[in-house]
């Protein structure tokens, strides 16, 4: 596995978010978080990369403890995140944007960086090539020198992985990339996620609402409702399970199917 | 004097002047980027920028001279010390109000500006000390006007220290990190951005800033005392807001036009020199009344 939850508690003001939840990816693995709106998905993000600290329970990356680590760490021990809504550097241009990603994989202290030491020089040309090499990878070079702003949205999103991927992660978590992507987006952004696993050997695990999509990119689904993990497994056997059907339907005796 | 030669003396006179209120603003501007805390404790950095400037004078005068040269070394000495006690003072007293009600810590702020006037008033003794320098009153004449060549090194190094923090902020890993935290601090978290470091950054080079513009002030106008801060102080304030505050450039382009306008603003029939100050403060409160973003700033939405 590489990355473990194991029993992971979470409450606010005893109102409990995330109940006991044990939740693996496996390494190499394209994998969804689903569950009804409220049922804790994007808490768990924030649990996982170190926003919320949870009351109990325990969290790996490769076997390396990530509990009351700060995001900055996290990151740094590899994961990286994109949001529900879009939030890039609006007055930075696009490769600012991406180099911003790279700053926590620079080995130069901040001392060296105000005295323009030599060594930063070669830093700042590694951080703008690898940089670079995020965009072209989501295949936005040719607006590397806009404004973050002046993007159409299904650009902005895209821009938003290759800060992540500047991050240099094992772990991509993706909060609902594909919301207000058309049609043609959203199978562009299928085809990323598979090249950034396949290519780069990321794993991705997403949360989505957009069914076609999930069930299309994914290879194991997790279900998580008010806070419990209810089932898990390949998209064929959680598409069927009664108890899915049931969160998100509510209880209700007419059969339905997703 | 031709009244285009005067006019010249009033343009020379408010560059040097507007130097000053620029390196002020510059600080005032960065810090309230990164952590919208409008520190009025900046100006007794100026304050304490000058009288270690002068110590640091005395001490490297033996070897370097108390000339240009001289006064640089002290100057760039004051700078580190004084960069360091903003560090010091971010980590003490802001730092632990960052998550805070606005409104404390512009309380702190202000405290701090007390801690520092009082602690420089029982030090000196609230006399003025004279900033005894070998600079001479030497120049040249373009026609009538008269360029001394201590405005002329003084102009030129504030411009070299701007030009400085420009390319840092525009080029550099932490020049981006610095606009990217401005923008969105718990981004810059997840991105593995360490932002209580580049906030630590931006008091360094906000502070020696103001220190840089303390020690040039004390050896330009050759006397310093506790209270030089305070007027200062609310003059680069002033600066910032007309250029936009949280704008760098915009902190730039108030302090000149700010020292632009004191310079004529003093000839202006029936207001002499005397009624400068209420000049500089009316010119405020329009540009809060008129244009509250200020020349470059941005509108922002205010999350409390």
């Amino acid at each position: 596995m590489l990355l473990q939850l194991k029993g992971v508690s979470l409450s606010f003001a005893g109102n409990t978010v995330l109940d006991a939840v044990d939740f693996g990816v496996e390494r190499g693995r394209i994998q969804s978080l689903i569950g009804p709106n409220g049922a804790g998905k994007t808490s768990l993000f924030n649990v996982i990369t170190g926003f919320y600290r949870p009351q109990l329970g325990e969290i790996s990356l490769d076997g390396q403890p990530l509990i009351k680590r700060k995001p900055h760490t996290v990151t740094r021990l590899g994961i990286a995140r994109t949001f529900q809504n879009v939030r890039l550097f609006h007055e930075m241009s696009v490769l600012e944007n991406v180099m911003a990603g790279q700053h926590c994989r620079s080995r130069a202290g901040a001392l060296a960086a105000v005295l323009r030491l030599p060594s930063q020089r070669a830093e700042e040309r590694r951080i703008f090539e690898t940089s670079l090499e995020c965009l072209d990878f989501v295949g936005l070079t040719a607006y590397r020198d806009r404004l973050a702003t002046n993007l159409a949205y299904g650009h902005q999103r895209r821009v938003e992985i290759a800060r992540a991927l500047a991050t240099e992660p094992r772990l991509l978590l993706l909060d609902e990339p594909a919301a207000g992507l058309n049609s043609g987006e959203k199978q562009a952004l299928i085809e990323l996620i598979q090249r950034i696993r396949d290519a780069r050997g990321v794993s991705v695990l997403l949360i989505e609402h957009d069914m076609s999509l999930v069930m299309n990119v994914s290879e194991h689904i997790s279900v998580l409702d008010h806070g419990s993990l209810i089932t898990e497994g390949t998209p064929q056997a959680v598409q069927n399970d009664p108890a899915v059907i049931e969160a998100y339907l509510g209880q209700d005796d007419e059969e339905l199917a997703l | 004097m031709a009244w285009y030669d005067l006019f010249l003396q009033m343009i020379v006179d408010g560059l040097v002047l507007g130097a000053f209120y620029a390196l002020v603003a510059l600080g005032y501007t960065m810090v309230f980027g990164v952590i919208k805390l409008l520190n009025f404790a900046h100006g007794d950095l100026y304050m304490t920028g000058a009288f270690v400037g002068f110590g640091a004078l005395s001490l490297v005068s033996g070897v370097f001279g108390a000339g240009w040269p001289g006064i640089f070394i002290a100057m760039l000495l004051s700078m580190l010390a004084v960069g360091c006690l903003g560090v010091v003072i971010e980590r003490v007293a802001y730092h632990p109000m960052l998550t805070a009600p606005r409104l404390s810590i512009l309380i702190t702020a202000l405290a701090v500006s007390l801690v520092l006037q009082n602690a420089a008033l029982t030090l000196t003794g609230g006399q003025y000390t004279a900033f005894r320098t070998d600079l001479g009153f030497g120049g040249f004449s373009l026609g009538n006007l008269f360029l001394s060549w201590n405005q002329i090194v003084l102009v030129t190094t504030a411009a070299v220290l701007m030009i400085a923090l420009e390319l840092f902020v525009s080029k550099t890993l932490y020049g981006r990190a610095m606009r990217a935290v401005a923008i969105d601090k718990d981004m810059c978290r997840m991105l593995g951005i360490n932002v209580s470091a580049v906030i630590a950054i931006t008091f360094f080079i906000g502070s020696g800033l103001a220190a840089a513009a303390g020690t040039m002030a004390g050896a330009y106008y050759g006397s310093i005392w506790y209270f030089m801060g305070f007027l200062i102080g609310l003059k680069a304030f002033t600066a910032a807001v007309i250029g936009g505050i949280g704008s760098i450039t915009g902190a730039m382009l108030g302090g000149l036009i700010l020292g632009l306008l004191e310079s004529f603003g003093t000839h202006i029939p029936f207001i002499g020199s005397e009624w400068k100050d209420v000049f500089t403060f009316t010119i405020l409160i329009l540009v809060l009344v008129l244009k509250p973003t200020g020349l470059l700033g941005k509108s922002e939405v205010e999350r409390m």
